[in-house]
């Protein structure tokens, strides 16, 4: 928004401009807006250039501070994959990112829509009580998770399960909270409308509200897809199976008493970014152009 | 099939006779409440129950290893009290309650300017958006712990790329990660740099939510560019501009893993300077001599914090929750 | 469907009865679970040893689970213990021993299985120094010693002779200098090659403990361990000569080059000072490394001393509450603990056996890498810790304030209090 400034300085205030002056000062901003974002995105992309560089270094050259490696190797992506389970890591990762994401789009956008749209008694304590999830850190609440999941109320057990490691992120208060922000501009009338034509109120839910609010909807899909990826301590303490651990849980087996083989975790790191890369690759334009202005007029 | 249909029936039958005989506004409570259930259950029984339980150790000299737990009444409270009185040098809890407000006074507004001021850039430009997008969500999806040890790399005192950069400009060189003084703002710099694509997001899916004809129209009233931006698109992400701020308070409050990852050992040095309120909460649960208790005790204080600020911060900035 | 409902109840009762017959069969076998951080020759030693166990004892079964990160061994542990499961037999730091007992986590070793004159005088003097509340708690298989690591072709380069290593504090700081090399003037900014540098988070602040502030005339804590006594005169001159690397002669840091232990094992560090559990490291990431091993250098007064550590075995609450299982853990206890277990582990681990008879093996102390380590093994001495980390921790601050420019003396003398508030807390839970 400081960027806005600069073009704005010699506007002549309350006169109308004509549309030249606009025009030039478009493209000053435009060029402007080009170059810084640039300058942003070049920062965004060294450290990741790095690591994935680093991935094809051998043990001792990573210690060397150039930045391409001098003898690339694809020995790691080798032992990476043959001498640990890491694809195995990888399918768990997938499982339960894709469990928790379907729940979260329902559930979260359900309790969205009713703090959005309805009033009803305890309306502002259920939220806070939702919210107030996330005022306490999750690394407090192992023990009594995991006290839970050795002597679950529902099943035998939820240690070595996908559940055990999906059930604390199944609906999330973010989540909640993000779908409420988006689903209060939703015009009350359009709901009314609705009702008049007789739309239960689930298919209000389901037939306008979930349709309007497509954009919002995928992109909490992809930030809980994404957030799965690295929940570590949690996934660690419910699984004591080597094959059902996930990604980011078995990177950790790579640190050791004798240090951390950075070779090794930063190609893990490399492997677990592709799906999600080309997840954002594909699915950021839907995202964010999204179908909100068409799914108004319609 | 068939059974299924015959057993709706009673549903259905006293679904009639109770709810669709209520007012209209009454059978919107009615829904409101059966939309709700399964979200409220679960958030009672997997968040507020451990967390009730949490909140009882804090009561106990607890410690996960031993069989009976004793009962210390505010002990661990007082031990907070007494520990936030030393000085932070030798006392971590008193140095994480003033890092943990300095992460969260400085952090938060930036990250918020910076990913509205990418934002409003990114719905400017016309080529190429797609490829600034995904790259300025590359670091959203790399893992914490490999941006951690890259950053360690560029923050190298010697051969770093930052101090080489400095050092081609004929700059003094710097020490980042291994000064007092610079650690804590070499970290929040990583942790802003991770989530701007998170919150660009955001900003873009609200900018989007604003129908274009309101900044065509303003522009025939021969509004500036700047105007247009206080008077339309402000207020108009309103609802973003909440969203963010609550939520990125509330994960600067429970800085955790990047302090854990970036500092020698884990341990939010040099000599305190980094570490955080959840990081002792951490540390002191799983410690070699376990004072969980103790660390119940500082989440318990932690959690009325944060629910403190939130509950400011809504009723500033909505007007109208309800 | 009626044929479909007839094979679900065959499947069901074929299930029922071989569940039935399959717990009838293992009714007399007992079931342990044993756990330890993962580490992969620990792991494959430790099966081995399983694998012997069981085939000499079929009545028991050991569960073995080593899948666990060793940053987060503790937090499982901890997890697992809260609710009621986890290991029956569980390896532990010694440094946790009494903190574990406190918690009532660890049960005394039964002494008719364990005497302990036999563990006194068939174990490493280091072992009954973790006796606590007159008790043994704990058995290791392997020990370990701290020693200087050197690298040959560093000290060549340099004109020194590869062969005469250090013997005493003096000429340790005499070729760490002349074996640091810089691009420009001597600061620790233009350093290429570190001579030495002290690594408090590494090794560093057990040589300070156990080792210097014995050299230079003092102790760290008093006879009954209850008072931290390292902020003596000796400790002064002991915490000034570990600093002195880093401020005084620049000859190396460990916020250099990912730290003191990555620079050596890559070739850019003269000099180490570290346990024999590096020399896995050294194995595994640059074999072709040209080191050597010495004994730790001589103080003033040519007397020698080294930090000895070990990684030991315990018998958990979970097995005692259980007649039969605790006679299990007893028996794999005893099993994994023999002279011949440690011979295995230092063929497997590289770790000194703990026995004594195995340790002082004349093949082994022949070994030119292993064979210092072995050495120094008569005169090691095990830190009592209440809390380890914590303990740690203390002395990387002192460092990192004499870093800044802090006086050694004052540094040590600001943070004594913070120790001696830890074992003050510890003994009055305790008396």
């Amino acid at each position: 928004m400081d960027a806005a400034q600069p073009a704005m300085v010699n506007t002549p205030e309350q006169v109308p401009q004509t549309i030249s002056n606009r025009k030039r000062q478009t493209v000053i901003y435009r060029a402007f807006s080009y170059l810084v974002l640039s300058l942003i995105g070049l920062t965004m992309v060294i450290p990741f250039v790095w690591m994935i560089s680093t991935s094809f270094k051998d043990a001792t050259e990573i210690y060397r501070p150039n930045f391409f490696p001098q003898n690339p190797t694809t020995d790691n992506y080798e032992e990476v994959i043959t001498d640990t389970a890491l694809p195995r890591w990888y399918l768990n990762s997938l499982i339960v990112a894709v469990m928790t994401t379907i729940s979260v789009a329902f559930f979260d956008s359900l309790a969205g829509f009713v703090f959005a749209k309805y009033q009803f008694p305890g309306k502002r304590a259920i939220f806070l009580l939702f919210l107030s999830s996330l005022m306490i850190p999750t690394e407090m609440l192992i023990i009594p998770w995991f006290i839970m999941s050795v002597d679950p109320p529902i099943g035998a057990t939820w240690v070595d399960t996908y559940w055990g490691i999906a059930f604390p992120g199944v609906i999330t208060a973010t989540g909640v909270f993000l779908m409420r922000q988006f689903m209060q501009s939703v015009p009350d009338e359009l709901l009314d409308a609705a009702r008049i034509d007789g739309v239960s109120e689930f298919g209000l839910f389901w037939r306008i509200v979930i349709p309007l609010s497509l954009p919002a909807i995928g992109a909490l899909s992809i930030f809980n897809f994404l957030g799965n990826w690295n929940a570590f301590i949690w996934p660690l303490i419910v699984t004591s199976d080597l094959n059902m651990m996930t990604l980011p849980v078995g990177l950790q087996f790579f640190s050791s008493e004798n240090g951390a083989d950075w070779h090794l975790i930063m190609t893990g790191a490399s492997l677990s970014v592709v799906p999600l890369l080309i997840i954002v690759i594909v699915f950021q334009r839907y995202i964010i152009e999204g179908i909100t202005l068409t799914g108004l007029k319609g | 099939m068939i059974l299924l249909e015959w057993l709706q029936y009673p549903f259905v039958w006293s679904y009639q006779q109770t709810v669709e005989k209520l007012s209209l506004p009454k059978q919107k409570i009615f829904w409101a409440y059966v939309f709700l259930f399964i979200p409220l259950i679960f958030f009672l029984y997997i968040r507020i129950y451990p967390t009730i339980q949490a909140f009882g150790m804090s009561f106990y000299d607890w410690n996960p290893l031993a069989v009976e737990q004793e009962f210390i009444g505010f002990d661990n409270y007082a031990e907070i009290f007494e520990d936030v009185q030393k000085p932070a040098l030798t006392s971590p809890t008193r140095a994480a309650f003033e890092n943990t407000v300095k992460y969260v006074v400085i952090g938060m507004p930036l990250q918020l300017v910076l990913s509205l001021s990418i934002a409003l850039m990114l719905s400017e430009i016309r080529r190429f958006v797609d490829f600034y997008r995904v790259i300025f969500f590359l670091p959203f999806v790399t893992s914490t712990i490999a941006v951690a040890w890259v950053f360690r790399w560029l923050y190298q005192p010697q051969h770093g790329l930052f101090n080489v950069v400095l050092a081609a400009f004929s700059l003094p060189t710097q020490d980042f990660l291994d000064s007092r003084g610079q650690a804590l703002f070499s970290i929040l710099a990583v942790v802003i740099w991770q989530g701007l694509g998170f919150a660009v997001i955001i900003f873009l899916a609200g900018l989007k939510q604003i129908p274009r004809t309101y900044y065509e129209a303003a522009e025939v009233d021969g509004s500036s560019r700047w105007q247009s931006f206080w008077n339309i698109t402000l207020p108009l992400l309103n609802p973003s501009i909440v969203y963010l701020v609550v939520l990125q308070t509330i994960s600067f409050l429970r800085m955790f893993a990047p302090v854990l990852a970036m500092t020698s050992q884990g341990d939010g040095g040099p000599l305190n300077s980094t570490t955080t309120v959840v990081l002792r909460v951490f540390r002191e649960a799983f410690g070699t001599r376990s004072k969980m208790g103790y660390s119940a005790a500082l989440t318990v204080v932690l959690f009325a914090v944060i629910l403190m600020v939130t509950i400011i911060q809504l009723r500033l900035t909505t007007r109208s929750v309800d | 469907m009626r044929k479909g409902k007839l094979f679900t109840l065959l499947v069901l009762f074929v299930m029922l009865v071989s569940l039935t017959v399959g717990i009838q069969a293992q009714d007399d076998v007992v079931t342990i679970e044993y756990w330890q951080y993962f580490f992969e020759a620990r792991q494959g030693a430790m099966n081995q040893l399983i694998e012997q166990f069981e085939a000499e004892n079929p009545d028991i079964d050991v569960v073995h689970n080593s899948e666990i990160p060793y940053a987060d061994f503790i937090t499982e542990v901890s997890a697992s213990a809260a609710a009621g499961v986890g290991p029956d037999v569980v390896t532990l730091f010694y440094g946790w021993i009494p903190a574990w007992v406190e918690a009532g986590f660890l049960v005394p070793l039964p002494q008719e299985d364990f005497p302990q004159d036999w563990i006194e005088s068939f174990f490493s003097p280091m072992v009954s120094e973790s006796k606590f509340q007159g008790e043994y708690w704990a058995i290791p298989t392997a020990v370990r010693a701290l020693a200087l690591f050197y690298n040959k072709d560093l000290m060549e380069a340099a004109g020194l002779d590869p062969d005469s290593p250090p013997e005493t504090l003096d000429e340790l700081v005499e070729m760490a200098q002349a074996t640091t090399q810089y691009d420009g003037d001597a600061s620790l900014d233009n350093i290429t090659t570190q001579g030495f540098a002290a690594a408090l988070a590494g090794q560093s602040h057990h040589w300070f403990r156990e080792v210097l502030i014995r050299q230079f005339g003092g102790v760290p804590y008093s006879e009954d361990g209850r008072e931290v006594l390292w902020n003596s005169e000796a400790g002064c001159e002991a915490f000034s000569y570990l600093a002195d690397f880093e401020l005084e002669y620049a000859t190396g840091s460990n916020a250099l080059l990912d730290g003191a232990t990555n620079a050596f094992v890559n070739g850019l560090s003269a000099f180490h000072i570290d346990g024999s559990f590096r020399i896995g490291t050294i194995n595994n990431n640059n074999p072709d490394l040209n080191y050597g091993v010495t004994e730790l250098p001589a103080g003033p007064n040519g007397d020698r001393s080294t930090f000895g550590s070990y990684w030991t075995h315990g018998i958990t609450r979970n097995a005692a509450e259980d007649e039969a299982k605790m006679e299990a853990a007893t028996r794999f206890l005893q099993f994994i603990t023999t002279a011949e277990a440690g011979t295995l582990w230092v063929n497997e681990v590289g770790e000194l056996p703990a026995q004594l008879e195995a340790a002082s093996n004349p093949d082994l102390l022949a070994d030119p890498i292993l064979g210092p380590f072995a050495a120094s093994l008569e005169y090691a001495r095990a830190t009592f810790f209440i809390d380890e980390s914590a303990q740690r921790q203390v002395l990387i601050d002192a460092y990192e304030l004499v870093r800044e420019g802090v006086d050694p003396c004052e540094a040590l003398d600001l943070f004594a209090p913070v120790e001696q508030e830890l074992l003050d807390d510890f003994w009055a839970s305790q008396d």
